[in-house]
């Protein structure tokens, strides 16, 4: 056996280079915070190589089976005999394989943000809530216990509210981020629901007691049932809601779009790469319990991620903001990941789905990340976000040029590029699963290839606009990152995922299904040529069509009024109709009562207080009428007696 | 000597010091320096009481002193603490410390004001170490008195107003809780023989069910009024909009606790049957107090009352976990107690804080502090984190406890009170980053504000205090709860007894 407790450190080093850049607040020098930023993630990567290869290559396996196993764990709070929260650390494939990816990407995010982030006042602050990310986010992944990944879930999403806010003086930024964090939190909400409720009925929140598959434990407490469905289901539905606001799923996805004011090297890294698929990795973690005691919640799943697949795509056709067509993006290839989790079975070729939807989370980091670091190098060189701002960039940004054109025939899903392999596992796998399901899957390839070839013919081809400023190519630091993750997207594709990765932890050996990749690559070219045709020069076709589309257009560019509706929710139901209406009654009602009380009590003894006037006269009278009542009454008494 | 005594005799030294000083500068510094001794002595008192234990002493409480006061009606001066009452005290420790830099530059009448600060504290120090309840309700007296001068003096605001309500309603309290107080006494020995106010004996006896459920009510609102229970409550927002900081800070932060600590001490402890038959009205009572005091939160405009319903909402849950009944909730109950105390104690000194540059506490007014005040904003928005209940920080330990505990109850009510409770997570979120935008975030609204100085020595020392404690209690809680936990036997075993 080999001795994991060095793991320990991936979570320490990035905590400490947070306590490092944020306590000396502004008086640390910013080049000296963002060196040791850069040098602790770049240790934590190097930790993160090491185990990986040791994992996968060395001693990862048993009998050919991957196992799970415990680098370290310590008590953190005891509730009661039973339930206790531990710290711990978790190996098994798909966490070492998250160990990659977020390494990797928050390293060439700290990289890149070193020229990108120059000059700005709160570089320091900057780097600071990077390592805070980072060490959160790598916490969640190795969590040992489902209420671990619970504490560090909530901690990214501060980390996500604090640099979504990063331009603290920038109003759309403070709402932006108030609104990621409120969304999710409401998520989150039905998170820790379903995690009390699990955890009621079967006592633990150990996710190696809760998976195994041999376990009597997970299926004993099926027959307790609620409004029609076993009360495991409700938890493992209220999990994915947490899981669904983290993912930005339909319909609690509504944050992630405005989450782009954040500084775009943020976005890559966050909103994404790593934190963004977080509820994919939550459900991929809870599996095997989805699959034995709630598969219709897993059904939900499947459909949420379809539905969402689809629903942003169409929405991304219609966007004019580089950022928010890559979120939009993101959101339809997190649905691709949920589908493929909920049409997988588990164990061999049943398996498929579950690791088509680690691979592509895996391919999609890559890609994604290069996609909106390149955005980001864009924006540098024409500071705007409205591709109507941008045209002809390929002949003044030459290497951004091949790195983002690299990364959109990744996503469109043309081979040899990463994500053909990722997304044609994710076809199959719906397709044995769910002919419905399929032809989304289907449709929204296309549709993915139409919308980034959009983007990429406006940006880079298109017309010529007449710049202020010359732009030019980004400088070294900034590139480096974009070859080295456009290198990771060319080959990618070609790790034989199956063989670390699986339901069971088994190998799986999986090629290319041409009957279905054929027409899907097909498919894709299509989507990419009407692009070509549209956008690759000026001309007036796409504002016809537009005008065509009219209204129907007009809903998808206002993403279909969502916004507007939860604003309503807000703003007019519970702000100024129930709160508004609470403080009312407190004030007018309940302190009025009690006020009310004091002035009876005032009332009452200003009538009396003439009782102690002073006045012999007003004693003698009242003595009088007293002595004389009390005779009558006893006379009274004593005639009936 | 014993330990616990000198908690009480500390303040009473340090008043007696304050009342030969001259100038309000020694004034201060004779008040830092007595409440510094206090705080190293409130945490000693709890290293002791580990180390006690550690070496194995198992009895319910320890470092008990007896001392016959009144003989007629047996009233002793009896002290003895266990865990919990030992967090309390730390808790205690630390924000009168605070609280005395808090008010740091208060210029008038600053002898009278830090002696009535002082006497409050003791007040609060003797009901901590009291185990006879006579002596307990003296020192809650105590504790309640200074307020009125406190508020009343030194206020802003409609401070008469708020003080005469405060006191009144607080005392209305106390009326309530003596009857349950006298009540318990009475029947404290059903088999002849004297009669006793002590907490240890009382428990050891089982009042009569009927009896009890006629007490019950009043001893839980009697401190519930303290706890601000719904609809008991409205003291609270007045009251702490017109107290000066110090009194905000020690009045949310640990006089409120009284309440919690009361309820479960003595209503829940020495009344385990009401308290089981009971509880689903109480649950009503405090289940609304949580979510109606995050709601009313959500549009207040001033920031001492977004606290105020704040701490409604943050002490709702502290009563609602006691009504749960099991041990979870109860440890709970005293972790969001600590938690409560030091993060509203954080709060309110930053409002006062605040309020002494910008002198206006509308959210609406201000805007931008962040970039002119720094370090009290990163104070006020770590403040906020904890409040809503951020992992890493004290608010999530002790939710999370009480959420846990308050799962286990199987009855169909409380779990719907329990979602209902639950959700308050969001709608503190909600209002919790309302004030966070509209005060620190954004561009600087008042340009007149450009020239506020950030924080001076003796305020960064309090928000570093606090924070230090907040953190510590998020990030290493094991110790705390254990502590707590294992104090928790004797009244688990009085509640699995009569079932």
């Amino acid at each position: 056996m080999e001795n994991w407790s060095y793991i320990i450190w991936i979570l320490i080093i990035p905590f400490l280079s947070f306590l490092f850049a944020a306590l000396p607040g502004t008086k640390l020098k910013s080049s000296v915070s963002g060196l040791v930023g850069i040098a602790s993630i770049l240790s934590v990567a190097i930790l993160s190589y090491i185990t990986a290869y040791s994992y996968f290559f060395v001693s990862g396996k048993t009998d050919g089976v991957f196992q799970k196993i415990i680098a370290f764990n310590y008590v953190w709070v005891r509730f009661s005999e039973i339930l206790q929260i531990d710290i711990g650390g978790l190996l098994d494939p798909i966490s070492v394989m998250m160990l990659v990816v977020i390494s990797t990407i928050s390293l060439m995010v700290h990289i890149y943000s070193w020229s990108y982030m120059h000059g700005e006042t709160g570089f320091a602050r900057y780097y600071a809530f990077l390592s805070l990310f980072t060490f959160s986010m790598l916490g969640l992944v190795l969590a040992t216990n489902i209420f671990q990944m619970y504490i560090f879930w909530e901690l990214v999403g501060v980390s996500s509210f604090l640099l979504i806010g990063f331009y603290y003086e920038k109003p759309s930024a403070i709402a932006a981020s108030k609104k990621a964090f409120i969304v999710t939190r409401f998520a989150d909400f039905g998170f820790l629901l379903g995690i009390l409720l699990l955890a009621y009925y079967t006592n633990t929140f150990d996710f190696i007691t809760l998976t195994d598959t041999n376990g009597a434990l997970i299926t004993s407490p099926v027959a307790a049932t609620f409004m029609g469905a076993s009360v495991l289901t409700w938890a493992m539905g209220l999990i994915f809601i947490g899981g669904a606001g983290k993912s930005a799923m339909f319909p609690l996805h509504i944050w992630l779009p405005d989450a782009m004011e954040g500084p775009t090297p943020v976005s890559a890294l966050i909103h994404a790469a790593t934190m963004v698929v977080a509820g994919v990795y939550l459900v991929a973690r809870m599996f095997p319990v989805y699959l034995m005691v709630a598969p219709d919640a897993l059904e939900i799943v499947a459909y949420t991620g379809g539905f969402t697949a689809l629903f942003a795509a169409v929405i991304a056709c219609t966007q004019h903001d580089i950022k928010r067509i890559l979120a939009f993006s993101t959101m339809s290839q997190i649905g691709y990941m949920m589908l493929a989790l909920g049409v997988s079975g588990y164990g061999g070729e049943k398996g498929l789905g579950y690791m088509a939807s680690m691979f592509h989370l895996f391919t999609h980091a890559m890609f994604k990340a290069l996609l909106f670091l390149g955005a980001g190098s864009v924006i540098h060189a024409v500071h705007s976000n409205l591709i109507g701002d941008m045209g002809n960039l390929k002949k003044y940004m030459p290497i951004t040029h091949i790195t983002f054109l690299i990364a959109c025939l990744a996503i469109a899903g043309i081979p040899p590029f990463a994500g053909f392999f990722s997304k044609d596992e994710i076809l199959v796998a719906a397709f044995e699963h769910d002919k419905l399901l399929f032809s989304i899957a289907f449709f929204v390839a296309g549709l993915t290839a139409f919308y980034m070839f959009r983007l990429y013919f406006r940006v880079f081809w298109g017309k010529k606009q007449a710049y202020h400023h010359a732009p030019h190519e980004s400088p070294l630091i900034m590139i480096l990152p974009l070859i080295l993750l456009a290198a990771a997207s060319c080959l990618t594709g070609f790790i034989p995922f199956g063989k670390f990765v699986s339901s069971d932890g088994k190998e799986l050996l999986v090629h290319t299904h041409w009957n279905i990749a054929l027409p899907a690559i097909g498919f894709a070219l299509t989507g990419i040529f009407t692009a070509m045709a549209f956008y690759r020069k000026e001309t007036n076709a796409s504002k016809d069509i537009t005008n065509a589309l009219g209204a129907v257009y007009k809903w998808a560019y206002k993403k279909f009024y969502l916004d507007e509706v939860y604003l309503f929710v807000t703003k007019n139901i519970i702000f100024n109709g129930i709160s508004k209406s609470i403080a009312w009654f407190d004030k007018n009602i309940i302190d009025a009562s009690m006020d009310g009380m004091a002035l009876v009590t005032n009332y009452f003894s200003d009538k009396i207080k003439g009782a102690q006037s002073g006045s012999v006269q007003q004693y003698t009278w009242w003595y009088m009428v007293g002595s004389i009542g009390i005779a009558v009454f006893v006379l009274y008494f004593l005639m009936i007696r | 000597m014993d330990i616990l005594s000198l908690l009480v005799i500390i303040p009473i030294l340090t008043i007696i010091g304050i009342v030969f000083c001259q100038t309000q500068k020694q004034t201060r510094i004779i008040a830092a320096i007595g409440m510094s001794i206090q705080l190293l002595q409130s945490l000693y008192v709890v290293w002791a009481y580990l180390k006690e234990r550690s070496l194995g002493n198992t009895a319910e409480m320890v470092f008990t002193r007896d001392y016959t006061w009144f003989e007629t009606w047996n009233i002793h001066y009896a002290i003895g603490i266990d865990g919990i009452s030992a967090a309390m005290i730390a808790l205690t420790g630390v924000v009168i410390f605070t609280g005395i830099f808090a008010s740091w530059n208060v210029k008038d009448l600053s002898k009278e004001f830090f002696i009535s600060l002082i006497l409050l504290s003791m007040g609060v120090f003797g009901f901590f170490i009291s185990l006879d309840l006579f002596t307990m309700f003296l020192f809650y007296e105590i504790a309640v008195i200074p307020m009125y001068l406190l508020i009343g003096i030194w206020g802003s605001g409609k401070k008469e107003y708020s003080a005469m309500k405060l006191t009144l309603m607080l005392m209305g309290g106390s009326a309530l809780l003596l009857v349950g107080l006298l009540g318990i006494y009475f029947h404290s020995a059903p088999g002849g023989g004297p009669l006793t106010f002590n907490i240890l004996e009382i428990s050891k006896i089982d009042i009569p069910v009927n009896v009890q459920l006629f007490l019950f009510p009043f001893t839980f609102i009697g401190f519930g009024v303290l706890g601000a229970l719904f609809p008991f409550h409205t003291w609270s927002p007045d009251g702490h909009a017109s107290a000066p900081t110090a009194v905000s800070m020690l009045h949310a932060g640990v006089l409120m606790k009284l309440g919690g600590y009361g309820c479960l001490r003595i209503a829940t402890f020495l009344l385990p049957d009401a308290a089981t038959e009971l509880s689903t009205i109480f649950i009503f009572m405090t289940g609304t107090s949580v979510i109606y005091g995050a709601l009313g939160a959500i549009m207040q405009t001033d920031l001492k009352y977004i606290n105020a319903y704040s701490s409604v909402s943050h002490c709702g849950l502290v009563l609602f976990a006691v009504l749960m009944l099991n041990k979870t909730a109860f440890n709970g109950a005293v972790l969001q107690m600590l938690s409560h105390g030091l993060m509203t104690a954080l709060f309110f000194a930053l409002i006062g804080m605040i309020y002494g540059r910008t002198h206006t506490r509308d959210v609406y007014k201000m805007g931008g502090l962040m970039k002119i005040l720094p370090f009290l904003s990163v104070c006020y928005v770590i403040a906020g984190l904890a409040s809503l209940g951020l992992p890493g920080l004290s608010g999530f330990v002790a939710e999370m406890t009480i959420f846990v505990g308050a799962f286990q109850n199987e009855s169909l009510f409380h779990r719907i009170f329990t979602i209902l409770a639950i959700s308050s997570i969001v709608v503190t979120a909600v209002y919790i980053l309302r004030v966070v935008g509209l005060l620190l975030l954004g561009p600087v609204k008042n340009k007149e504000y450009l020239s506020l100085k950030d924080a001076e020595w003796h305020e960064k020392l309090t928000g570093v205090v606090l924070i230090i404690a907040i953190a510590i209690i998020g990030m290493a809680p094991l110790w705390l709860s254990d502590m707590i936990m294992d104090s928790l036997e004797p009244i688990m075993q009085k509640l699995t007894s009569i079932k």
